[in-house]
């Protein structure tokens, strides 16, 4: 008899994935200024480490949370007993005021829908359990985050079916795209349950536009037992236009006229915003009362610790420090953004024009051999080997055109940014020297390198100069 | 927003609508009796005694001291805000290392440090909840089963089964022999489910037990790890109430039979603790659930599980500095059970004074009542009458033995660490004129001579003077409101 239950022994949990792969490369060989400078440089990990100053400054000067105090006397004993999974009541206030907060206030949240989880993983694996069966689809707009493939199929034995989206209209969702999941899910025999998709986008770094997002609506509209899930755990990273624009401002606007308030749900989290993934703080908002007892009576499998509640419920209530940090933050991101944008401009790399996260959505398709996924395997073990960045290849996140990579740039210093891109500029540098070598043996394709070599060669001169 | 039933059915999954989260069991009906009207000393002090909370209330003194006097632990305060950026930016599910070594050793101390454990086999999960969904998720497939002696935590209907599918199939054990388990009951069980065409994947045991407030002697556990290994399934071992032993016969971890007991065969790869810091510590709140596996693949997968559950960085630090405090740690284990022996000795005293017994334990937070004799008959409804009086008329909220899933009616599990002096003494008053009212009913009924009725009275003043006699300590401490 097996020892171990089927999902034990299969491998849905996505940890083989190159996603993965790259970070156990990184952790054997991390980049550390002084230690280890020529380690690999982690551009793998969307993390928000931008701002953490301006929480170490609000903690100096509120010393009563740290000690477990409130109005000077002590709560820990109600603290350390508090395990009612429908949250603390203050905490849960200052977190929808947040919310409503980055979004301009265009919206409001009510306290009584929102459950809180471990983490957006949890957030998100939880919603699946409450709306769909073991087997039934949702289908996701690619590229998306690898990490969905764990949280949303493992325990739940729930399906994916990717919405394609492509480089010719900048990976945005269109009407035949949607329609063409949800046929290929007919033909798998898949009941469809939903859409999910999140806004910003993780890998893409772009917000939805107004009009992705009145599609969607009108298209769960249509059917009656379809839900849209909108992950928007990257709304406090939006530093440009066009702003963010939430599905509930959405329904707002619509005045909800099509009844479908109860069939949209929002999952967020304070890993990325706040920059504080260790305290494992995510949440699910949801209109629906059914879905909200469902998914608080699950969240006793993930709830978030007593202690991490009390300290943000008063750091989110400080409403004149969440004005200032979510302003300050996008600053800093836009700045970050800014920086690696030209960086991989002057290696001869362009990315997708985007406005949020803490990541681009680079192209590095000219640099691959050929137009195939191993060609871009075989570029990303050449970044990650010999250029000594860990970065995430587009196959990872799903991604139906090969040579697109998520580089990250809010989880270092601005140093070390510098040096991950003047490392990619010089192994740019010296691929285009070996492949014009290549070339001038009588190599093929000359056709379609003439162009973008043309191009590099114009560059190179200019870089010279600037050196 | 209001929607008809039907169109739920459609647009949920069978998870969302069903019954599986356990809810509407009437465990949570006293619960609701208790939220809608709690005791409180100065504020309510005819409201409803939590009695049905088995949280560990005695020690948070030594903690909250501990934590006063180590600023460092906090990532908030001054002295440790430099650590703050590394510990809120970790979400490595190996957990922070020195976490996890604390917990480790905390584990082995509480086995009087006869056995270590592997620091590379400890997987964090949200509570001992989330420990035992994760460990049913890597042991069993949807259908399967997992055996589990009664009467047990009602927690365990939802925490195994709800979203894995798996089945729980009880092992019968009854106050004949003290609800001890035999190996004929597990044998009986096991052949049901074969019978009934039911995989049976595993062995569930708490041990100190919950409800019964007992330990598993070695006789037992070598029965136990003899039948798992024979049938080839797996062994979990929830010990989560291992550091609430307060006295003799000490507290025997399965750990310690894999190591000593090496004339029985054990295939290692078999067995799994859960663990949690919540009954042991008294801080259910901050989430700290462990599994400890002895199978490399069960490490492996649940580890990657944890994700789901992890525990907040921010306790996993303040933990790790409270934990590696050896003079902490070993000051807290003695007085914590110091305190609870002494409140054991307090209630048990109580209830013995008016008659009522409790099956005889040495653990826990908690009592097994037997109630039996004040049962109009035999039977369960008989057992949710008198429950109902209890909560509504006698104001104390127990757990019925039923919501145990115990075969035998009366029985009432009575938590007493979960308040303070006060609160016991009220509660035993109101427990001893309960019974005595009774008592005084079913005298006047049965029409026994006056003599007996005067007895009964002076009996009565007897016991006012021992319970409120001027030298018992019942401090003024305001009651601790349970948020549940």
């Amino acid at each position: 008899m097996r020892l171990l239950s089927t999902k034990a022994t299969c491998n849905s949990h996505g940890q083989d994935s190159s996603y993965f792969l790259g970070w156990q490369e990184y952790e054997k060989n991390p980049y550390d200024e002084i230690h280890n400078p020529k380690g690999i440089i982690q551009m793998g990990l969307a993390e928000n480490q931008l701002s953490f100053d301006l929480l170490e400054s609000w903690l100096a000067k509120n010393p009563d949370v740290a000690g477990f105090k409130r109005d000077g006397k002590s709560i820990f004993r109600e603290l350390a007993l508090f395990q009612d999974y429908h949250g603390l009541p203050s905490f849960k206030k200052a977190l929808v005021d947040f919310m409503a907060e980055i979004r301009g206030n265009k919206v409001t949240f009510d306290p009584d829908h929102i459950v809180l989880t471990a983490g957006a993983t949890s957030a998100n694996e939880t919603l699946m359990f409450c709306l769909a069966d073991q087997g039934e689809a949702f289908l996701l707009p690619t590229p998306y985050y690898p990490g969905f493939d764990r949280d949303l199929k493992w325990r739940t034995g729930a399906e994916i079916v990717p919405i394609q989206c492509t480089s010719s209209n900048n990976f945005q969702i269109t009407e035949t795209a949607l329609k063409q999941a949800y046929e290929e899910a007919r033909k798998r025999n898949l009941r469809v349950k939903g859409v999910l998709v999140t806004n910003p986008s993780n890998p893409l770094g772009t917000t939805m536009s107004r009009s992705e997002l009145n599609l969607l609506v009108d298209f769960i509209k249509e059917k009656t037992d379809m839900h849209l899930i909108s992950d928007e755990i990257y709304s406090g990273t939006v530093f440009s236009s066009p702003g963010f624009v939430s599905v509930m401002e959405i329904l707002k606007e619509r005045n909800d006229t099509d009844g479908i308030g109860n069939r949209v749900h929002v999952v967020y989290s304070l890993s990325k915003d706040l920059g504080l993934p260790g305290f494992r703080v995510g949440a699910i908002y949801s209109e629906n009362d059914t879905v909200v007892a469902a998914a608080t009576k699950m969240s006793s499998f993930g709830l978030v610790s007593s202690q991490t509640q009390y300290l943000l419920s008063a750091m989110l209530g400080d409403k004149k420090f969440t004005r200032n940090y979510i302003v300050e933050n996008q600053k800093r991101l836009k700045r970050r953004q800014r920086m690696m944008v030209s960086g991989l401009q002057k290696a001869g790399i362009s990315c997708l024009e985007s406005n949020a996260g803490l990541f681009c959505w680079v192209d590095m398709r000219h640099l691959l051999h050929s137009n195939t996924f191993e060609a871009e395997m075989e570029l990303w073990k050449k970044i990650v080997y010999q250029v000594g960045l860990n970065i995430s290849p587009g196959s990872s996140c799903h991604c139906t055109e090969p040579g697109w990579f998520r580089v990250c740039f809010a989880n270092m210093s601005e140093e070390t940014l510098t040096l991950a891109m003047k490392r990619l500029k010089n192994f740019v540098v010296e691929s285009t020297c070996t492949q014009r070598s290549a070339l001038f043996n009588g190599t093929s394709k000359r056709k379609s390198l003439t162009k973008w070599v043309f191009r590099l060669s114009s560059r190179d001169h200019r870089e010279q100069e600037e050196r | 927003m209001e929607l008809k039933a039907m169109d739920q059915t459609q647009l949920l999954s069978k998870m969302a609508i069903g019954d599986g989260h356990g809810e509407s069991s009437p465990y949570f009906d006293g619960w609701k009796a208790y939220d809608e009207n709690p005791f409180h000393l100065t504020d309510n002090p005819n409201g409803v005694i939590q009695m049905g909370l088995a949280e560990n209330q005695l020690t948070s003194d030594l903690v909250e001291d501990w934590i006063l006097n180590n600023p460092e632990a906090s990532i908030c305060t001054p002295e440790g805000i430099n650590g703050f950026r590394a510990i809120a930016n970790f979400q490595d599910y190996h957990g922070l290392a020195e976490f996890i070594n604390a917990v480790a050793k905390f584990m082995a101390r509480t086995r009087g440090n006869r056995i270590t454990f592997d620091p590379d086999r400890i997987v964090m999960s949200g509570g001992a909840t989330g420990a035992h969904e994760v460990t049913a998720f890597c042991l069993a497939d949807p259908g399967e089963a997992f055996l589990v002696p009664i009467p047990y935590y009602p927690g365990f209907d939802r925490d195994l089964r709800w979203r894995t599918g798996v089945q729980l199939v009880p092992v019968m054990c009854n106050s004949s022999n003290n609800f001890m388990l035999t190996k004929e009951a597990l044998e009986d069980a096991y052949e049901k489910a074969e019978k009934d065409n039911i995989r049976v994947k595993g062995l569930l045991i708490t041990n100190p037990s919950n409800p019964l407030g007992t330990i598993m002697d070695r006789k037992t556990l070598r029965t136990v790890v003899s039948f798992i290994n024979e049938k080839r399934i797996h062994l979990v071992c929830d010990e989560i109430y291992a550091a609430t032993v307060f006295s003799h016969p000490g507290f025997i971890s399965i750990a310690e039979i894999l190591e000593e007991e090496t004339d029985i065969e054990c295939d290692r790869n078999l067995v799994h603790i859960v663990y949690s810091l919540s009954k042991d510590m008294g801080f259910p709140g901050f989430r700290v659930g462990i599994i400890y596996s002895y199978n490399d693949a069960v490490v492996n997968c649940a580890r990657k599980m944890s994700s789901f559950g992890l525990v907040s960085t921010q306790t996993q630090y303040l933990l790790a500095s409270m934990l590696n405090d050896d003079e902490f740690v070993e000051r807290f284990l003695a007085e914590s059970a110091k305190r609870l022996a002494q409140r054991f000795r307090v209630f048990t005293g109580g209830l013995a004074k008016v008659g009522i017994k409790c099956l005889q334990s040495n653990a826990g937070l908690f009592v097994w009542m037997d109630l039996r004799h004040l049962l109009k008959k035999p039977t369960f409804d008989s057992e949710m009458e008198l429950w109902k009086v209890i909560i509504h008329e006698v104001k104390i909220n127990v757990s019925p033995g039923s919501s145990f899933h115990c075969t035998e009616p009366g029985w009432f599990r009575v938590c007493y660490a979960n308040m303070d002096d006060m609160a016991v003494q009220i509660a035993l008053q109101r427990i001893r004129t309960f019974v005595l009212q009774n008592k005084e009913v079913v005298v006047s009924n049965k029409k026994h001579c006056w003599h007996s009725n005067l007895r009964l009275s002076l009996k009565t003043r007897r016991f006012d003077d021992i319970m409120m006699s001027p030298h018992s300590p019942l401090p003024q401490s305001p009651l601790v409101k349970a948020t549940n």
